[in-house]
């Protein structure tokens, strides 16, 4: 190979270390959110298994929980959780800023907006733990 | 492709889709399998289980949750790896962040459609 270069030579990519992020609290928040996406997905490859489990019997669902019991399962899950959470809060902020709703000639107030998105979670969250636990 | 144009816009909107699923839904499926099952707070049998993911919409609705925010992680980070200073990587690194969204997608219809 040739010297190694960017796919697009005419972007200028000012040099910077790879600890940059930490110099301010902005950019330590706008990484924690990057990271997030992170936690997501290990989640989801997570789920992906659970439900082939749940497709190979009762025993091998069985054992799957029993290793999510483990200290450290549940220690990840935490931290796991409060990222998710982070995305999701930093989503709607995100949302509030980026989505125009208009009634009318009006436009909605951002702050409404938000405030529409986590009242559509809540209930959207309650509905598939009702779902899953009471309805049967 | 013409020049100038990118698929940029193309991942950004799976990446745009995937970041509503994941603000929507991972919470509670995280919250649910992750902690209050495995603590016992609160239990769902295996036949349940069985009979929910067997269900045409169950499938549909766990691949939209799982397979669309593999795509929000991809192109997230993509972008976290070239902001750390890997600008050199810029075509091996879509191409691995994206192919591992694929690859994600194809397992995730794999272990669907086997139920």
């Amino acid at each position: 190979m040739s010297e190694a270069r960017p796919a697009r030579p005419g972007l200028y990519y000012p040099k910077l270390p790879a600890t940059w992020w930490l110099r301010r609290p902005g950019y330590v928040r706008f990484m924690l959110r990057e990271v997030t996406s992170v936690f997501v997905a290990i989640f989801l490859v997570e789920l992906l298994v659970l439900v082939h489990k749940i497709g190979q019997g009762p025993q091998a669902y069985a054992d799957m929980v029993a290793k999510l019991q483990s200290p450290g399962w549940i220690a990840f899950h935490v931290v796991a959780l409060a990222f998710v959470l982070y995305h999701t809060i930093t989503w709607f902020q995100a949302t509030g800023v980026v989505q125009v709703v208009r009634v009318g000639d009006r436009q909605v107030p951002p702050p409404l907006v938000v405030a529409g998105n986590y009242v559509a979670w809540v209930v959207v969250s309650l509905f598939i733990l009702y779902w899953l636990l009471v309805r049967s | 492709m013409s020049p100038g144009k990118t698929m940029e816009p193309f991942w950004w909107s799976l990446f745009s889709a995937g970041g509503v699923v994941a603000a929507f839904l991972v919470p509670v499926h995280l919250f649910l399998h992750g902690l209050a099952v495995p603590l016992g707070w609160v239990s769902v049998s295996h036949a349940r289980l069985l009979a929910l993911v067997g269900q045409p919409l169950v499938k549909m609705y766990l691949f939209v949750l799982i397979a669309l925010p593999l795509y929000h992680w991809a192109h997230r980070f993509r972008f976290i790896l070239e902001d750390l200073g890997l600008h050199g990587l810029r075509m091996p690194l879509a191409v691995l962040c994206y192919g591992s969204a694929i690859v994600g997608t194809v397992a995730t219809l794999w272990v669907l459609i086997r139920i």
